[in-house]
């Protein structure tokens, strides 16, 4: 090769292959950068920060393993993990059923695109917004919910001021925000399953809670895992909803982990001990993630 | 995703809010920026800066307003990005954290704030701005006291005179004269009174008395603060900087058993009734009929006087002391503002100077005239006094005759405030929610003891 290359009048061509790695990295410069100054440098400054005492004002003073010794310690920061996990189980459980049925409708019902299209509106309000609607709805005394709940005769609901209903009723407000969302994302993964096998299943007299069993869900499962990991990843990280509607009341029953590290590190300058926190929630999401990739399989198909 | 977390909370806002930092508020070419909190006091004080700018041609005052639960946010990244003002509103609940944190000047070093007296003042409000170290970290502005707010009709139509709650007493045991009138105005919804038989506590369409919640925010200030020190209780061994706790005291803990149970006898809203965690204030409890009276602060006077029912028909509401208790006294939590100057200002001889003419006659006076909050100097008090009873025919004399008659308590300054309000507060939602009982807080005061041997 070598030889051919130097005896080759026109010798062009391994210069050209540089230049694509060049180009290449000009092209994923961009990303690159900010995947390096806004995520991986945050973290490794995040996990440094959490062997020192921080206060924001004064440099950070390195005080070893203190903060994960207090954060064992922590009957609140325990509290507040198997608050999420709580909350993660109904929003997770909720909004997949939910989404599940709403993407087998759109697709074996309907060809409708604003239909479709309807089902994404929740997602195009922010979660502030979608807190503050539901917040006034919900409102024990004067929110329509509850006026409506009372004019059948029934007890008004405390729906976020009660710990037995918040951590549902904010579970069921994020689901309604973004059970579209993961339709949409479902509705892709159906759109690949052929349409020769749901004929294949007719012929064979199969019915349709048969073929959505023995077809759909199987070959979904890809799918159905990597919308799993991202909804999975994002329900542990709620926030907004609880900020705004509850502050983590009443007493610590919706003091999720994400509004405690919050509190923490603004409201009380501890920076050390809430980034600790946030190397734990890292530690669990990772371990989640990992687990989930391996039970549902996710890289590979039974389409092949 | 967790990536962003760590980013938002340790270097993300340093990098992103530092970068904003250039179009930051820090007051140049003699501009100096002022906040507060309070949308009713903007007006007075925007009379007191055209006074101070009239009078110092050179400099001028931008006066920013946010809400309170903002206000502190943005302050506290304004001191992280640079971006904090010249001079800000500052409570006491704060400001013992920020001195620790090094983000306010000492008064004292600055020219025109370096003489304030403490005699100018209502007695006991300058100290309370003096830190550890002795350096005075606020001039003072204003003062505040709790009084029973309550509505005439309702007094009217239980057959109540409004004279009776000039001398109301309370105990511990039975609740006294006070849990009686309580008792007697509290309405269910078949039209039965609290005191009468046959009535049901379990459907109340009007509560005796008003909730503001469980009080973990501020001791119990507009709650239970005022019952619990007319039986003698304190907060702390000393105040301020107190370091030793007394929660676990009976005079607290039986006066809290009598206080939350008025709940449990339905005279006073449950905590899902007055929305939790996002509760309703006594204001909007008077004005929907949801309670008769209830304990607030003299900084909502002008708020009450200007409520008006679903028609938009006016309220009458009228104002009592609080309640004498067990020590033959009232009491009433003694709380004041100050204005502070920032480390971060770049000009602090001109931003003195606004304090300065802030803590001074002409504007306090002018503060009195605009009748919304007490002004820290005795003179300007009476022209509040003064303005309520001409322009609003409303008897302000149940807040100051508490200051006269030297019944009131200073807010309890310490340290660690942050960490205190983060126990405290779900710790005694859960007392008044009734998911806990009241000795649990024997347990959260050793917790509280704790904080000042670990973390000092």
């Amino acid at each position: 090769m070598a030889l051919s290359a130097t005896t080759r009048p026109d010798s062009t061509r391994p210069a050209k292959k540089r230049d694509d790695t060049r180009l290449a990295l000009l092209f994923i410069a961009p990303a690159l950068i900010g995947f390096l100054v806004f995520m991986v440098w945050p973290t490794l400054r995040g996990i440094y920060l959490s062997f020192t005492k921080f206060n924001l004002l004064t440099p950070p003073e390195f005080n070893g393993l203190d903060n994960y010794v207090r954060m064992v310690q922590d009957p609140v920061f325990w509290n507040s993990m198997r608050v999420t996990v709580y909350y993660v189980f109904v929003n997770i459980v909720l909004q997949t059923a939910i989404a599940l049925v709403i993407a087998v409708m759109m697709q074996r019902l309907t060809r409708r695109t604003w239909l479709r299209g309807a089902v994404l509106t929740p997602y195009l309000v922010s979660n502030v917004v979608a807190a503050m609607v539901f917040l006034w709805i919900l409102d024990y005394q004067l929110g329509i919910g509850n006026t409506v709940i009372a004019a059948l005769g029934l007890d008004r609901i405390p729906f976020l001021s009660s710990d037995a209903w918040v951590i549902p009723t904010i579970a069921a407000i994020n689901v309604w925000r973004h059970v579209g969302y993961t339709a949409l994302l479902i509705f892709a993964g159906l759109q690949t399953i052929p349409e020769t096998m749901y004929e294949a299943g007719r012929m064979d007299g199969a019915s349709e809670p048969r073929m959505f069993r023995s077809i759909t869900v199987p070959l979904l499962r890809p799918v159905l895992g990597l919308v799993l990991i991202i909804t999975v990843v994002g329900s542990f990280q709620v926030f907004d909803t609880v900020a705004i509607a509850t502050r983590g009341g009443p007493v610590d029953s919706s003091r999720v982990l994400q509004y405690y590290i919050y509190d923490v590190a603004f409201g009380r300058f501890q920076f050390g001990y809430a980034s600790a926190m946030s190397v734990a929630l890292l530690l669990v999401l990772v371990i989640i993630t990992f687990v989930q990739y391996r039970v549902t399989r996710a890289d590979s198909s039974d389409l092949n | 995703m967790t990536r962003r977390l760590l980013a938002a909370a340790a270097a993300l806002t340093l990098t992103l809010l530092t970068a904003c930092g250039g179009a930051g508020t820090g007051g140049r070419d003699g501009t100096i920026e002022y906040w507060l909190w309070d949308s009713g006091q903007q007006p007075g004080y925007q009379k007191c800066a055209d006074a101070f700018q009239h009078q110092n041609p050179g400099l001028r005052i931008n006066i920013s307003q946010y809400g309170w639960d903002s206000y502190w946010s943005k302050l506290t990244s304004g001191f992280i990005a640079d971006t904090a003002p010249d001079v800000f509103t500052d409570h006491l609940a704060r400001f013992a954290q920020y001195v620790d944190l090094k983000v306010l000047r000492p008064l004292d070093d600055l020219g025109p704030t370096s003489d304030i007296q403490d005699g100018d003042y209502q007695q006991g409000l300058a100290e309370l701005w003096k830190g550890q170290d002795g350096k005075r970290y606020g001039a003072p502005k204003d003062w505040d006291t709790v009084a029973l707010f309550y509505d005439k009709a309702a007094l009217t139509a239980a057959g109540v005179d409004p004279a009776q709650l000039q001398n109301l007493s309370w105990n511990p045991q039975d609740g006294g004269t006070f849990e009686k009138l309580v008792a007697h105005l509290t309405i269910d919804s078949n039209g039965v009174r609290g005191d009468e038989p046959g009535f049901d506590k379990t459907r109340v369409k009007t509560h005796g008395l008003a909730s503001e919640g469980a009080g973990g925010g501020g001791w119990g200030q507009t709650q239970w603060s005022a019952f619990a020190a007319s039986a003698g209780w304190q907060v702390t061994d000393k105040n301020p900087w107190g370091t030793h706790f007394n929660l676990d005291q009976p005079a607290l803990q039986d006066t809290l058993t009598w206080y939350f149970g008025l709940k449990d006898k339905g005279y006073l809203p449950t905590y899902a009734e007055i929305g939790g965690s996002n509760s309703i204030g006594t204001d909007k409890q008077i004005q929907s009929g949801i309670a008769a009276m209830g304990i607030s602060g003299s900084w909502m006077i002008s708020t009450f006087s200007k409520l008006t029912d679903a028609n938009g028909n006016k309220l009458d509401i009228a104002i009592a002391p609080t309640p004498i208790g067990p020590t033959g006294k009232r009491a009433s939590m003694f709380n004041g503002l100050a204005d502070s100057v920032t480390t971060l200002s770049k000009q602090p001889e001109n931003a003195a100077k606004w304090v300065k003419f802030m803590s001074g006659e002409q504007c306090q006076d002018l503060i009195g005239q605009s009748g919304v909050v007490f002004p820290a100097r005795p003179r300007a008090t009476d022209l509040a006094i003064a303005y309520n009873k001409t322009e609003r025919q409303l008897d302000v004399t149940p807040f100051t005759n508490q200051v006269r008659d030297k019944t009131t308590f200073l807010f309890p300054v310490t340290t660690n405030a942050a960490d205190i309000t983060a126990l405290l507060q779900p710790r005694l939602d859960a007392v008044y929610i009734g998911s806990k009982p009241v000795s649990s807080l024997t347990g959260l005061n050793n917790q509280l003891n704790d904080l000042f041997k670990v973390a000092q």
